[in-house]
């Protein structure tokens, strides 16, 4: 996995609340048995009026937000259906932070398994955030838990665990295997029933 | 200290961590399908890995398949999908209930139908209806792909255990109201974020006396309202359910003994407690673009009170004030996880029965399993769907999702017996709304939403 310590980049305001997976990649690109080139498809039914028909005025596709690594968004993001092909997409879109006001569960724990960092910050900071012109760079500093805009620095939290992942690349099964021996001890005890 | 019965099986499965932090879990049943798990399998063979448990996994194809011709699948993609669950099935020797098999069907369906889904494990699949075994007493939750990787190679899943919340449901349900209008009741009025970060437990009276086909209804679509995991105490109901099914415990009585520890040991263990009375509850129909944009079938929609709203009532081409009776209902859809078991279809069935479908609307009745399909036909439902205007078709997700070629066309307002409303979901441009098998089999007939409270008995 790829290492996350300090993110300096333009950003994308996308301020929707409830922003689900089925818009940040509808299921009919998740017929892919890849990982890849999920990009151009991301937000799709806002982005295109017609298949290759971008739509202009939406912010994904003006060419002063080009280059983006950061997606500032409302609240709930990453609801509904369960597709890690919505944090793929993000990714290959070239997104590598996401700052809402909260997470679905289950991409919360999709992005801590693709390097993807997904950051909360309460409404009042992400307007703030929201302001920056598509020239202007927002700084997270994830060993610091801050994220730095003009004249404001606002701290976030994270699991000590999440955060050693993503500084660090580290694979998830590679540090359970060191568990063999007690998953071989659990599975002794389990009740059997036939 | 009193516990819940979420922490008492948490407990039993974690293998290290401590309490606050990410904790490795052991999982007892993995279930696999063929949209989230090929990027899984590709990862353990670039890696030389195994599948740990193949005695603990369990594959069927669902959300991809066709409901006409089964074995005709017309879209390239999909078809590579689905000869890719084969392929990785056999080369890693998983069980698989593939096209055609008796035992093939919605994940969530053919799980508890085969007996796989029992009381007191920790269930895991790449999808996040995986909720529905909650019914039975299990810690269920959906996962992505890495995940499915990860549990793949290794039985286990790294979570933080989630917060516990007590959903007290108590009352009578009114004559034509359903499980699916208590928890669409319930997301309702508390949001679609309100279980965020917990785990549901579902009890009371009005949960006791309900069969498990109902609970599942519950459970599935706790994940509207944010909570992954949706659980509901195993009694008795339970018990008669798992007994005697393909892969059921062998020593069964033993296995019962077992699951009776697995209860909740009073409402003070929970975390938050919410209270809902079915007493005076009302169908509910969506209006708008996720579950909780809802309303009780006799009152009015709601007034725009942000650009959410505003949107929504964009895409869906309806205004504040209107009713769901007022809306032009061209589509019909019976099926998925939530309600394409087979009392669902008998209790649509019923409806219909003696009535034809409104002219000009399309009606597709979806099995949620071949099994469930082949008794349906044997009770002769059916017979009924078609002499009403129905396409009968074969098992899968179809049109709740619309993976395969089963959409609802753009503009078309379809009443669906499904679990989401998002934009797009039963086709691009295509409008949900979510309602109880009984609702859409009434406005399949009128054209419109009716309120079954007011039809004579």
């Amino acid at each position: 996995m790829e290492k996350i310590n300090i993110i300096q980049s333009t950003s994308i305001p996308i301020m929707r609340d409830n922003i689900d997976t089925d818009q940040l990649i509808p299921k009919q690109f998740l017929k892919n048995i890849l990982k890849t080139g999920y990009g151009k498809n991301l937000f799709y039914d806002w982005r295109y009026e017609r298949p290759n028909k971008p739509n202009p005025d939406f912010i994904l596709n003006k060419p002063e937000r080009q280059g983006a690594e950061i997606l500032i968004a409302g609240e709930n993001f990453g609801c509904g259906s369960s597709r890690e092909h919505a944090v793929w997409a993000l990714k290959d879109w070239g997104f590598r932070v996401v700052i809402a006001g909260g997470y679905s569960d289950i991409f919360y724990m999709n992005s801590t398994k693709n390097g993807f960092l997904a950051i909360t910050l309460p409404k009042d900071q992400r307007e703030i955030l929201a302001q920056a012109a598509p020239n202007e760079k927002i700084t997270v500093d994830l060993p610091n838990q801050t994220v730095t805009f003009r004249d404001h620095q606002f701290s976030f939290e994270i699991d000590p665990l999440w955060k050693h992942k993503f500084v660090n690349g580290l694979d998830d099964i590679a540090i359970t295997m060191n568990y063999e021996q007690q998953i071989k001890d659990y599975e002794a005890q389990i009740p059997d029933f036939g | 200290m009193s516990k819940t019965m979420f922490d008492k099986i948490w407990d039993k499965h974690v293998i290290t961590g401590k309490p606050g932090e990410p904790q490795l879990i052991y999982v007892d049943l993995h279930l696999l399908h063929e949209v989230t798990s090929p990027q899984a399998f590709e990862g353990l063979r670039e890696n030389h890995r195994k599948v740990r448990r193949t005695d603990k996994t369990f594959a069927t194809m669902d959300h991809n398949v066709p409901t006409v011709d089964i074995f005709n699948i017309q879209d390239e993609i999909a078809r590579k999908q689905i000869d890719t669950l084969q392929k990785n099935a056999k080369e890693f020797g998983v069980r698989l209930a593939g096209m055609g098999d008796e035992d093939q069907g919605i994940i969530h369906v053919i799980g508890p139908q085969l007996g796989l889904t029992q009381p007191g494990m920790v269930i895991v699949c790449g999808d996040s209806h995986t909720a529905t075994h909650g019914a039975f007493g299990s810690i269920a939750f959906g996962i992505g792909t890495s995940e499915v990787e990860h549990v793949l190679a290794t039985q286990t899943i790294w979570q933080t255990k989630p917060k516990t919340m007590g959903i007290h449901v108590h009352g009578k349900l009114p004559r034509g109201v359903y499980a699916k209008d208590i928890i669409m009741g319930i997301i309702a009025r508390e949001g679609v974020a309100f279980g965020t970060g917990y785990a549901a437990e579902f009890y009371g009276d009005t949960i006791a006396n309900m069969s498990m086909e109902e609970r599942m209804t519950l459970c599935n679509m706790a994940i509207e309202g944010g909570a992954k995991v949706g659980t509901i105490r195993p009694d008795q109901t339970t018990f008669d359910y798992v007994r005697g099914r393909k892969y059921a415990p062998k020593n069964i009585d033993k296995a019962i003994a077992y699951w009776q520890q697995f209860k909740t040991d009073d409402e003070a263990a929970f975390d938050k407690v919410i209270d809902f009375d079915v007493n005076d509850l009302a169908p509910y129909v969506t209006w708008g673009t996720n579950p909780g944009m809802a309303v009780p079938v006799d009152q009015r929609f709601p007034e725009i009170k942000d650009e959410d709203d505003r949107k929504a009532y964009d895409y869906i081409g309806l205004k504040p004030g209107e009713k769901a009776t007022e809306i032009p209902i061209k589509w019909a859809f019976f099926g998925s996880c939530t309600n394409g078991r087979l009392s669902d279809l008998k209790i649509a069935a019923q409806i219909l029965k003696g009535h034809h479908i409104a002219e000009g609307l399309t009606a597709w009745v979806v099995p949620g399993s071949r099994t469930i399909k082949e008794k349906a036909e044997e009770i002769g439902l059916d017979k009924i769907f078609k002499d009403a205007g129905c396409e009968w078709r074969e098992p899968g997700c179809s049109a709740c999702l619309g993976m395969n070629p089963d959409h609802v066309p753009a503009g078309i307002h379809c009443a669906s017996t499904s679990n989401r409303n998002f934009e797009g979901r039963q086709g691009a441009g295509s409008r949900t709304h979510l309602a109880s098998p009984a609702m859409v089999a009434a406005a399949a007939i009128h054209g419109h939403f009716i309120d079954l409270r007011k039809q004579e008995a």
